[in-house]
């Protein structure tokens, strides 16, 4: 018998169970955080890679990748709205009900019984509405800092999907309300969707490849927005579109590590007011002193860190990574919550299939597309997304120079050509849509003109034409292939954010022209 | 002896015959599943408004109306040439047209048709439909909506 044993016989049972029960917080906290709060270099890294959520990211950060200046922190924010609004959605998933009888009744009953009910339909929705405009911002942030390249050129397809499917999310659930607005928008949406018919039929092969009605039908079970249609689209919803951008955005972030992290520039050099992340680790102490070696935690494929390099531009991510992440996350729920609790999602009469609204208007981040449409069906509802769609899937495969990665705007010559594109098309393209305004399109001129040629030359093919152009030439003038990219890129933001405002703000009923909606006439 | 050689290199190993027409049983078997996937996606039936309708005896439309069925999306007609139906979905993007001054004009992005249907201006790619219109035997004018004529298509029936 030893003394421990010995000890346990001679403590009677109810002592043991009391000191038990004093020190149950701790236990149970220590079983469940096995290293508690770290205090050494060694308990900082365990920290991370001990952690199923925490792993994800390395045990140490660039200092580059901290600077708030460098990601605006628009990846970060994306994600994390994304999280808002999936738990946003399952709340309201409790009360919603799928049906063409009960789903108006069901949402207005989310706003005006429910408790908490209006809010939390409105932070699903503008935190979802939100994820556009930060993923797009994200994605220029990419862009601009040149960070599709060396070695993140998959990424940056899986960006690109991920975009995709950010839009089809909010597409799908702009139908669930069923009322006016969401109904309208679903049958221009369904009708974009039929829009390759446009050309088939032009081409008169629409007899035997149909993929306008075929597409129609996969996601409205039908030709117009009805039972089956709504049934459909909530199963997209709430259930394979949340699952699908799931696994992307898991690959997206494990991408991001294989891949070494963020980019940074070349030649870095760590500025005063980086010295308030934490003291590099001393060279005698932890297990990465700073010469000599790096974890295995620490490497990843790709160029770096490389040996002995920039590893004193290294710090811990616990607790600098950690700090900055819990801060945006905190900031992105504040300003949700806040805009959420005094804007109001909107909800019309109930849906009306006989009374068009007029205008019946796509949701405002496809009126871009719907301002192309008004000109050709098929090239803005099929051609030109395509295309924008295809143009920014192979951006890293088309631009492969290596040339200072990680630097805003790439260098000098970077801004000048970037604000060139920003000037040019900014002009160019309210001169087009002016145009069109005052005096109307091949059809208005020659009533007779063939459908075909219609939709091959319309001020929107034209545009795209013409930006394409542009930037072959700005590749002959510079020799390189990025400032061919920069212009194209900054051209394509332009034009959505243009044409966005342009439909949204400036096209009225019979879809004229008016300066603003104040002036829309009484109808 | 050359011959021999060159036989032995073309010659497929059992390993990679087998091998090889594995895999193409598994695409085809992969394709089979994925047209399978998107034909259970088509729905077989329907709950739509059904496209063949009864609009009442011809007595009910005399020579010059011009109605509007709404919930049925078709005007009908009736001139000295007959009775026609002509679809009031525009061809654009679907919204519904209304009659204007000498056709009909979409409110949605502004498509105009002339009286037959024909475009005169806006995006709409296609003139309106033309839809067939038959007597049943109880004497009520019959549309067929899913059954096209071509414009100008008039019909007498009494
Ligand atoms: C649901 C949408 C998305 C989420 C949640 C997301 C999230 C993130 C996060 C958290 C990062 C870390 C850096 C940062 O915060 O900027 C990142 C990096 C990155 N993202 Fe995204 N992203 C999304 C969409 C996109 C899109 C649309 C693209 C481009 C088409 C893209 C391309 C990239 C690339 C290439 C990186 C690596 C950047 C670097 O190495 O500096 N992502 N993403
Ligand atoms: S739907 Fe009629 S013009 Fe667009």
């Amino acid at each position: 018998m030893n003394e421990v044993e010995v000890n346990e016989i001679e403590r009677s049972g109810l002592s043991k169970f009391t000191d038990n029960l004093k020190s149950l917080a701790a236990t149970v906290f220590g079983s469940v955080f096995r290293n508690g709060s770290p205090n050494s270099d060694k308990a900082r890294a365990s920290a991370i890679f001990n952690n199923f959520f925490l792993h994800i990211q390395g045990t140490k950060t660039h200092i580059n990748t901290l600077r708030p200046s460098y990601t605006l922190g628009l990846g970060l924010i994306s994600f994390f709205l994304l999280v808002i609004v999936v738990a946003s959605g399952i709340f309201l998933m409790v009360y919603y009900n799928p049906s063409v009888e009960n789903a108006y009744q069901s949402v207005k009953n989310i706003i005006y019984v429910v408790f908490g009910g209006n809010v939390t339909r409105n932070i699903h929705k503008w935190a979802g509405e939100g994820m556009i405009i930060f993923v797009l911002l994200h994605m220029a942030r990419v862009f601009f800092t040149g960070s599709y390249k060396s070695g993140r050129e998959f990424n940056w397809v899986v960006g690109v999907i991920l975009l995709i499917l950010v839009f089809v999310l909010n597409l799908t659930g702009y139908l669930l309300p069923w009322d006016q607005l969401s109904y309208w928008a679903l049958v221009i949406v369904s009708n974009i969707m039929q829009s390759p018919r446009e050309l088939t039929d032009s081409l008169g092969i629409t007899r035997f490849f149909d993929v306008g009605t075929f597409s129609r039908e996969f996601f409205l079970a039908g030709m117009v927005p009805g039972k089956e249609s709504l049934n459909r689209v909530y199963l997209f919803h709430v259930m394979v579109l949340p699952l699908i951008i799931s696994v992307f955005a898991g690959i997206h972030f494990w991408r991001i590590r294989k891949d070494g992290g963020m980019t940074k520039p070349d030649a870095f050099s760590p500025t005063v007011s980086d010295s308030g992340y934490a003291v590099p680790p001393a060279k005698t102490a932890g297990i990465f002193p700073t010469h000599k070696t790096y974890g295995l935690m620490e490497l990843a494929r790709g160029k770096t860190p490389s040996v002995d390099k920039d590893i004193e531009n290294m710090v811990f991510s616990w607790p600098n990574l950690l700090i900055a992440e819990l801060a945006v996350l905190m900031l992105t729920l504040a300003a949700v919550v806040v805009y959420s609790y005094y804007i109001n999602a909107p909800i019309r009469e109930f849906a009306n299939p006989l009374i068009p609204e007029n205008p019946a208007k796509a949701p405002w981040y496809f009126l871009g597309l719907q301002e192309l449409l008004s000109y050709s069906a098929f090239m803005g509802g099929a051609g030109l997304p395509m295309l924008t769609l295809f143009g920014l899937f192979l951006i890293p495969y088309l631009d492969r120079e290596q040339y200072n990665v990680g630097t805003w705007f790439t260098d000098r010559k970077g801004k000048l050509i970037a604000f060139e594109a920003f000037v040019i098309s900014t002009v160019l393209l309210i001169g087009i849509l002016v145009f069109a305004v005052n005096f109307g399109w091949l059809r208005s001129w020659f009533p007779e003109i063939p459908q075909l040629v219609i939709t091959l030359v319309n001020p929107g093919s034209i545009w795209v034409g013409f930006i394409i152009v542009w930037s072959l030439f700005v590749i002959r003038r510079t020799g390189s292939t990025r400032m061919g990219a920069m212009s194209l890129f900054v051209m394509f933001l332009v034009s959505y954010v243009i044409l966005t405002y342009f439909a949204t703000e400036m096209r009225g009923p019979n879809w004229g022209f008016f300066w603003s909606m104040s002036q829309w006439p009484i109808h | 002896m050359t011959s021999e050689h060159q036989e032995k290199e073309t010659v497929l190993s059992r390993r990679d015959f087998l091998a090889t027409s594995a895999f193409l049983t598994a695409t085809v078997a992969g394709f089979g599943i994925i047209a399978g996937f998107f034909r259970f996606f088509k729905s077989d039936v329907r709950y739509e408004e059904p496209s063949v309708f009864k609009i009442g005896k011809p007595e009910n439309f005399p020579v010059g109306t011009a109605r509007k069925l709404d919930d049925k999306k078709v005007f009908v007609f009736s001139d000295d040439g007959g009775f026609y139906a002509i679809s009031c979905v525009c061809t654009h993007l679907g919204c519904i047209v209304h009659t204007s001054d000498n056709g009909f004009t979409c409110p949605c992005h502004g498509s105009k048709y002339n009286t037959a249907g024909k475009v005169i201006s806006g995006p709409a790619p296609r003139s309106l439909p033309w839809f067939e219109i038959t007597q049943d035997v109880d004497g009520s004018l019959v549309v067929n909506a899913g059954s096209e004529v071509p414009s100008g298509t008039k019909v007498k029936y009494s």
